[in-house]
């Protein structure tokens, strides 16, 4: 149906010449499938010298790291997002073509590595052929030869280099081996291009006039490249939008059919493939039976029982290590901090800055680093169970289950790491396809207790809840707390499923996915994901909480006009009697009270008085809309204020519990008032990162002010009902 | 016509032909041609998705996804 046309030279944009470049940074590009090895060929190239940004002007992941070619040269690695062609079937893979397609492009690579499952070779060489045809200069580097081994499949890389007219590279990314012969292909290519290739597809076979015009209006000499334009114009980010109309006229003009040529264009290439592969690749084996073991650990994990029971056992484990083994560093740090505070105090002359330093510095990063165990742990336990081939097991027993409540077998992964924090949870539902159910799981995530409201739910549950031993191994304690958790999943499942009646399905998406045999995962790759993950979540948040901690601490430390100033002599002039620390502990609070942050607080307790709380608690509430780890150091904050004990939460607990609610005359921390509270916590979206990472995946308001509004009668109502009925 | 959805486990077919062009792109890419020898390798727990082995692999997909596709017992 389509010969093989000659190739020009270059692409007709004026490509850098490379001798120069060379002395530059050349970039590196790695691509490749899904699950061929693409992560770990990047990790072994650049290890922990790999940075992770994002692309310019979208988010999605971007890691990159410096290599070292040939002693003196250095090139910058770009690992691309994993797809199976250049025609995006997700979201995030995208940002390829719009980076291949575009010269300018700060990321357009000098070379393209592309990574091949020799296993899978003919669907891995899709990818290559259409990445070749671009016009870039190309090394093929075959991944995985022991799993095509295993499968009996036997790849000559010469022949397969005869035949496609470019490097190939044989290459254990797991191990690191062949990483010297890959990094001389890449020299070689980087100094001679090779470019007589013919096209494995050509457009202009069938469409000249079409593929002719964009050409000429283009100025590209790429047949391959100018089909793209005709197809994917309207994803191009360096075109403008008159540019993306005359398009959209050309192919009418040429009465062009986009699907329809997309499949003709791969039917052409898997049989371009399968001419390619005869010579080279040799197979005895039976190509539909998969390998022992997936069948084997398939059989039990696929179970109508069993592969839920051991399912069930996984989400225990994670549970158990990210609040049981957790809590050892946590305390750790938590206590190192506070000691690192008093040492400050101490050894700092007393004054406003050194104020500004330990109660509002000292006390926001504290707040941030005391999370890192919680999210290390279970970063740690989802890349193990991603690295290892379960994940995709999880998506598919859960697929029907969850498509009830309108989600995703894919929501999985969102869900279980809102458990951690709702940033990188909500961004990893970029996996679903499906428009509509990608929409529903960002939407009830944050209902998922994150490991910010934990300390919330710890204090106030010891306040209120007796440690009543149940059942030998339990306490009533720990029951409230997995009652609240399990009541933060069951409401993001039934929001879900109330929610989906009102969203429209505007786009088509799939479940279709590859199911990767299961491997034995690398404790380096895992470690670095870890790593990553941990890094992100202590810059991202900790801005937010760090700045937040400041705000705080000024609204707490100043006030209109000079009231804070008279606080001394209103005190003295009201109770005459007290001396010592509790006068000083009386001015403190008078101060408080007269501050910005109290006549805030002062100014909301009309309408949070239904729900049983007072002004002190206002000032926790607003302090803590931004971000709900403010919450507890507020309230230590508040009722600490002005003493000089020690800040831990011994202390804050002992403070709460002694505080004396002034119209009833009895203490404030009624079992009430702290449940209302806590279902506040469970349902309240108190984290602008969240609404940040919201408004930045759905591109709009609309969605995050929905689920602000959404969450926000949730907790108001419901904390309502909790205190009227419990009073 | 016989689709995917209807086979069972273990039983193979030749794909013959895409009801939905969307996916039918997407099935296309990862090696699933008119053509393709199939074979359904597992039903999840509660009937849905399911596995089809293809291309030398193992490929999940929704039921209503599988009963897009056609297939017959011989090309």
């Amino acid at each position: 149906m389509f010969g093989h046309a000659q190739r020009r030279s270059s692409n007709g944009f004026g490509r850098r010449k490379h001798l120069t470049i060379l002395k530059k940074t050349p970039i590196i590009a790695l691509i490749g499938n899904p699950n061929s090895g693409k992560s770990s060929l990047f990790n072994q190239l650049t290890g922990l010298r790999q940075k992770v940004g994002n692309f310019p002007s979208v988010t999605v992941e971007k890691k990159s790291g410096p290599l070292m070619l040939e002693g003196q040269t250095e090139a910058t690695v770009v690992d691309l997002p994993g797809l199976y062609s250049l025609y995006p079937k997700a979201l995030d893979e995208r940002v390829v073509i719009d980076i291949l397609a575009n010269p300018h492009h700060e990321d357009y690579p000098d070379v393209v590595v592309v990574v091949a499952d020799a296993s899978n070779l003919k669907r891995n060489l899709l990818l290559f052929t259409q990445v070749a045809d671009l016009g870039l200069p190309v090394v093929l580097a075959l991944n995985m030869l022991d799993v095509a081994e295993d499968k009996n499949l036997q790849i000559n890389a010469v022949k397969l280099a005869m035949k496609l007219g470019v490097a190939v590279v044989r290459i254990n990314a797991r191990v690191g081996e062949g990483l010297d012969n890959l990094k001389k292909a890449i020299v070689q290519t980087l100094e001679k291009p090779k470019n007589l290739q013919k096209y494995y597809f050509d457009p202009a076979e069938q469409f000249p006039g079409l593929i002719d015009e964009v050409k000429k209006g283009s100025q590209l000499s790429n047949n391959y490249l100018a089909l793209h334009y005709v197809q994917q114009h309207d994803i191009f980010s360096f075109l403008s939008p008159e540019k993306r109309v005359g398009f959209d006229k050309l192919i009418e003009k040429h009465d062009f059919k986009e699907s329809g040529f997309q499949a003709a264009e791969t039917m052409h290439r898997y049989a371009v493939i399968d001419g390619l592969v005869k010579e080279s690749v040799k197979t005895t084996d039976n190509f539909l039976v998969k390998p022992l073991w997936t069948q084997r650990l398939d059989n039990i994990l696929l179970h109508p029982f069993w592969g839920y029971a051991v399912f069930f056992l996984v989400l225990l484990t994670i549970f158990q290590a990210v609040f049981t083994l957790a809590s050892y560093p946590m305390d750790m740090i938590d206590a190192g901090i506070a000691s690192f505070n008093d040492w400050l105090k101490e050894t700092l002359p007393p004054g406003l800055v050194t104020d500004l330093l330990t109660d509002g510095l000292v006390a926001g990063i504290g707040g941030v680093v005391i999370f890192i165990p919680q999210i290390a742990f279970l970063f740690l336990l989802v890349a193990l169970l991603e690295e290892s081939g379960y994940m995709a097991r999880v998506m598919v027993i859960m697929d029907k289950l969850m498509r009830r409540f309108g989600l995703n077998g894919k929501s999985v992964v969102p869900l279980i790491s809102g458990v951690a924090c709702a940033v990188p949870a909500i961004m990893s539902a970029r996996s679903i396809g499906n428009r509509k159910e990608r929409l529903l799981t960002i939407l009830v995530t944050p209902l998922m207790s994150c490991s910010a409201r934990l300390p919330i739910f710890t204090i106030l549950i010891a306040l209120v809840v007796p440690a009543t031993p149940v059942l030998g191994f339990f306490t009533l304690q720990g029951l409230t707390l997995m009652g609240l958790y399990l009541l933060g999943l069951l409401s993001a499942l039934l929001s879900a499923w109330v929610i989906k009646g009102w969203v429209a399905n505007t786009e088509k998406g799939y479940f279709v996915m590859e199911m990767p045999t299961y491997k034995v995962p690398r404790w380096y790759h895992v470690g670095l994901a870890v790593w990553d993950s941990v890094k992100s979540f202590v810059t991202e948040a900790g801005k937010i909480i760090v700045a937040i901690s400041i705000i705080l601490w000024v609204l707490a430390t100043y006030g209109p006009g000079d009231s804070i100033e008279k606080a001394e002599e209103q005190v003295k002039q009201e109770k005459p009697m007290l001396q010592g620390t509790e006068l000083d502990n009386a001015i403190a609070a008078q101060k408080l009270e007269n501050s910005y942050a109290g006549h805030f607080g002062k100014f909301i307790e009309p309408a949070i008085a239904p729900l049983g709380y007072d002004w002190k608690i206002g000032i926790a509430l607003l302090a803590s809309f931004a971000a709900r780890e403010v919450f507890v150091g507020t309230m230590s904050t508040i009722y600490s204020i002005g003493s000089e004990a020690d800040e831990d939460n011994g202390t804050i607990k002992a403070r709460m519990r002694a505080e004396i609610n002034p119209k009833t005359g009895k203490p404030m921390y009624t079992p009430a008032l702290a449940f209302s509270l806590l279902i506040f916590y469970v349902f309240a979206m108190m984290c602008m990162s969240t609404i940040a990472t919201v408004y930045r995946e759905t591109h709009g308001w609309k969605w995050p002010l929905i689920q602000l509004a959404y969450m926000t009668v949730l907790a108001y109502g419901l904390a309502f009902l909790t205190y009227q009925l419990l009073r | 016509m016989k689709t995917i959805a209807d086979l069972k486990i273990g039983e193979r077919a030749f794909v013959k032909e895409f009801q939905q062009v969307d996916l039918s792109l997407k099935l296309l890419e990862m090696g699933c041609l008119p053509g393709s020898e199939v074979m359904l390798d597992f039903i999840a727990p509660l009937g849905d998705p399911l596995g089809i082995q293809v291309n030398g692999y193992c490929l999940a997909m929704r039921k209503e996804e599988a009963a897009t596709v056609l297939v017959e017992e011989s090309i």
